[in-house]
C-alpha cells in the first residue's frame, strides 16, 4: 500500500468524489433495508409471535400454487384430524380477518384474531397477557389511542360490542394492529359480516416424530413453516418483493460504479504500473495495491453512509416504520463492501496485462 | 557483469518476423561503461530489453550479475530485475504521486515485504539523492522538478537496490547539451564508484570518447568502434 496511499492522497479530489457516491448509495440501501424491515415487522410480527412449528392452511383454490392467509378456511374436522395425528402436540385454530373497529364516531382498522379460549391458544399473546373472555377484546395500544378507548370501554366490530379487557403493545398483521377475541366471538362476527367460517388457519406444534407432509395429504391441507408462511400474506409478498428488488439493484449499481471508477483509474495509471513492473514489482503486490485502494474507498464511503443512515434513521424512526438494527445496517454494509471489491477486481485486468517492456524507451 | 552470446531477438511483423537483434555478443565488466549507438530502429532498445530481463531472446545466452536469464519465468525475471538490475529510463518515468524521496523508497516495497527497516531505507534514499545533487529536493513531486532533476532522481532510483548492472536508455535525449554532459559525467562516476556494469544507449556522439567501449548497432548487428574514433566520426 506504499504507492496506493500516496496515490489516494495525491488524487484526493477524485477519491473523495467516488467515496461520496458510495456513501450516497449506502444511505439509500440503509434506508431501504430499514424500511423493508420496518414494513415487514408491521406485516408479520403477530404471525412470528404465534411460536408455531407449522401454520396449516386449507388447500389453495384450483390454479393457485401457494396457500394464502386471506383465502384459507379451516374446518373443525380438519382441526380434529391434525390434533389426532401422530407427532402433533398442539393444534390451535386461529381466525384471521381484516376488520374495522369503531367507538362512537371514531374508527380504526384492525386485524381481528380469534383464538381458542382453552389452553391451546394461550401462548399466542405476548407473555403475561390474560386471554380474552367471551365478549371482550385485547387491543393494541395504538388502536386504543386512535379509538380513544381505555380498559373497560366498548368497541364494536360489525355491530358486535366488545369490551376492552386489556391493552398490549401493538402486534402487527398486514399493517393492521391485531385485536384479539375468542374464537366463538370471531365466528359470530364473521357470520354477521356475511362470511361464516370456523377458523382461518391452525398453528401447530410438533415433536420430532411428526411428518407434516403426510398429515397434509391425509387431511387435504397445506402446512408451512412460519417464515415461508409469511409469503402467504399478500401485502408482505408484494411490498417486500419490490423493495428487495430495489436494494438488489442498488448493490449491483454500487459494484458497477466502483468497477467503472477503478477501471478508468487503473487504465490512466497504466504507464506507472508498467514502470513499477519494470523496476521489479511483484504482480501480487500491484494487485494488492489496487484492491487496497478499492477497499479504502469502500470502507470510507460505506462508513460515512452508515453513520448518516443511523443518524437520520433514529430521527425518522417514529414517523415511518423503520428498523435500525445491527442486522439492517451491518449486513447491507458488508454486502456493499464485498460487491464493491468484486467490481474493483474488474480493474485488475489492466494490472495483470500491463507489459513492463512498455516502460522502456516509451514516450509517456 | 553483463554477458550476451549470439543473442537473436525477433518480433512478429504481419506474416513474417522482423529481426531486431541479430546474433549479438557483448561483455561489460564491472566498473566499466559500454555505449551502444546506431540509427533509429536499428535495435538498441531491443538489446537493452534483453540485457535487463524485460524480454527473452529467441536464441543465445544472456548472463547478468551471474544469473542465466534465458529460461526464467516472468516472476523470476522480475526478481532478477528487482535485485540485480538498475534501469535508467529514457523518460524519467517517475510516479506522479510520489515525492523524490519516495521514488527511491518505493524500491524497498516492490516485493511485498519491506526488506529493510523503513528508517534505514529513507536514510539511504536521502544519501543517494544528495549524491546525485538533489539534497533539499526530497519532498518535491515530479511536476515540481526540472527535466534534469527528474533524470537525476531516475538515476538515483536505479541505484537504490545496489544493482550489479546498470541499464541506461538515452538518458540525455530530453536535456540540453550542458545538462546532458552533467548527467553522463554522473553516470560515469557512479559506474566507477559502485563498480556497476553499465550498458548505455545514446544518440549523442559527443561523449563517446569517455566510454570504455563503444558498439554500433546497424540492422540488429553489433560492431565494435574505437571510442576515440567514434567521437571524431
Ligand atoms: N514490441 C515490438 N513489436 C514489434 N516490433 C518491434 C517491437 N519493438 C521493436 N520492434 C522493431 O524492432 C526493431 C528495433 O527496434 P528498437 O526499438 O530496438 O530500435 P532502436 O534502435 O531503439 O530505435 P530508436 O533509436 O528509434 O529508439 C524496429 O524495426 C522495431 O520496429
Ligand atoms: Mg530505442
Amino acid at each position: 500500500m506504499f504507492v496506493a496511499w500516496r496515490e489516494i492522497r495525491f488524487a484526493r479530489g477524485r477519491f473523495v468524489l467516488i467515496a461520496s457516491v458510495v456513501a450516497l448509495i449506502t444511505i439509500l440501501v440503509g434506508f431501504l433495508t430499514g424500511l423493508t424491515a420496518g414494513l415487514a415487522g408491521q406485516n408479520v410480527s403477530a404471525v412470528l409471535g404465534l411460536g408455531a412449528d407449522r401454520i396449516v392452511f386449507s388447500a389453495p383454490a384450483h390454479g393457485e400454487k401457494d396457500p394464502s392467509f386471506g383465502d384459507s378456511s379451516i374446518t373443525a374436522a380438519e382441526a380434529d384430524a391434525w390434533t389426532d395425528a401422530a407427532g402433533v402436540t398442539n393444534a390451535a385454530p386461529l381466525g384471521i380477518s381484516q376488520t374495522r373497529l369503531s367507538a362512537g364516531e371514531k374508527r380504526a382498522p384492525a386485524a381481528l384474531f380469534g383464538i381458542d379460549p382453552s389452553a391451546a391458544g394461550s401462548h399466542f399473546l405476548p407473555a403475561g397477557t390474560p386471554m380474552p373472555r367471551p365478549g371482550t377484546v385485547v387491543l393494541g395500544e395504538g388502536t386504543a389511542q386512535t379509538l380513544g378507548v381505555h380498559v373497560g370501554d366498548t368497541v364494536s366490530a360489525f355491530g358486535e360490542d366488545l369490551r376492552v379487557s386489556t391493552l398490549i403493545p401493538d402486534t402487527w398483521y398486514a399493517h393492521s394492529s391485531v385485536a384479539w377475541v375468542t374464537l366463538p366471538n370471531w365466528q359470530s362476527i364473521m357470520s354477521t359480516g356475511g362470511q361464516p367460517a370456523w377458523a382461518s388457519v391452525l398453528a401447530v406444534s410438533l415433536d420430532a416424530s411428526a411428518q407434516p407432509d403426510s398429515i397434509d395429504s391425509a387431511t387435504h391441507t397445506v402446512s408451512r413453516a412460519p417464515i415461508p408462511a409469511l409469503l402467504s400474506i399478500e401485502s408482505f409478498r408484494s411490498e417486500i418483493g419490490s423493495l428487495l428488488l430495489i436494494v438488489a439493484m442498488l448493490f449491483g449499481i454500487s459494484a458497477l460504479v466502483i468497477g467503472a471508477f477503478f477501471t478508468v483509474w487503473t487504465i490512466q495509471r497504466g504507464p506507472d504500473i508498467a514502470v513499477l513492473k519494470a523496476l521489479g514489482a511483484r504482480t501480487g503486490r500491484l494487485v494488492r495495491d489496487t484492491l487496497g485502494q478499492a477497499l479504502v474507498v469502500l470502507v470510507a464511503g460505506v462508513g460515512v453512509g452508515m453513520l448518516v443512515t443511523v443518524g437520520l434513521g433514529s430521527l425518522a424512526g417514529g414517523a415511518v416504520p423503520f428498523v435500525l438494527s445491527p442486522l439492517t445496517i451491518g449486513l447491507p454494509a458488508l454486502g456493499l463492501i464485498l460487491l464493491g471489491l468484486i467490481g474493483g477486481a474488474f480493474a485488475l485486468r489492466p494490472v495483470l496485462r500491463s507489459d513492463p517492456l512498455a516502460a522502456l524507451g516509451a514516450a509517456r | 557483469m553483463i554477458e550476451l552470446r549470439n543473442v537473436t531477438l525477433t518480433f512478429p511483423d504481419g506474416d513474417h518476423r522482423v529481426t531486431a537483434v541479430d546474433h549479438a555478443s557483448l561483455s561489460v565488466p564491472p566498473g566499466t561503461i559500454t555505449a551502444v549507438t546506431g540509427a533509429s530502429g536499428s535495435g538498441k532498445s531491443s538489446l537493452l530489453a534483453v540485457a535487463s530481463a524485460l524480454i527473452t531472446p529467441d536464441s543465445g545466452e544472456v548472463r547478468v550479475a551471474g544469473v542465466d536469464l534465458v529460461g526464467l519465468s516472468r516472476a523470476e525475471a522480475t526478481a532478477v530485475r528487482r535485485e540485480h538490475i538498475g534501469i535508467v529510463f529514457q523518460q524519467a518515468n517517475l510516479l506522479p504521486a510520489l515525492s523524490a524521496l519516495d521514488q527511491l523508497a518505493v524500491m524497498n516495497e516492490l516485493d511485498g515485504h519491506s526488506r529493510a527497516a523503513r528508517a534505514a531505507t529513507r536514510e539511504r534514499a536521502r544519501d543517494l539523492l544528495a549524491r546525485v545533487g538533489l539534497a533539499g529536493h526530497e519532498d518535491k513531486r515530479p511536476h515540481q522538478l526540472s527535466g534534469g532533476q527528474r533524470q537525476r532522481v531516475n538515476i538515483a532510483r536505479a541505484l537504490m537496490n545496489e544493482p550489479g548492472v546498470l541499464i541506461v536508455d538515452e538518458p540525455t535525449s530530453a536535456l540540453d547539451h550542458a545538462r546532458g554532459m552533467e548527467i553522463i559525467t554522473l553516470i560515469l562516476e557512479l559506474t566507477r564508484d559502485r563498480g556497476t556494469s553499465t550498458l548505455l544507449v545514446t544518440h549523442d556522439h559527443s561523449h563517446l570518447d569517455r566510454m570504455d567501449q563503444v558498439l554500433v548497432m546497424s540492422d540488429g548487428v553489433l560492431t565494435t568502434l574505437d571510442p576515440a574514433a567514434a567521437t571524431a566520426a
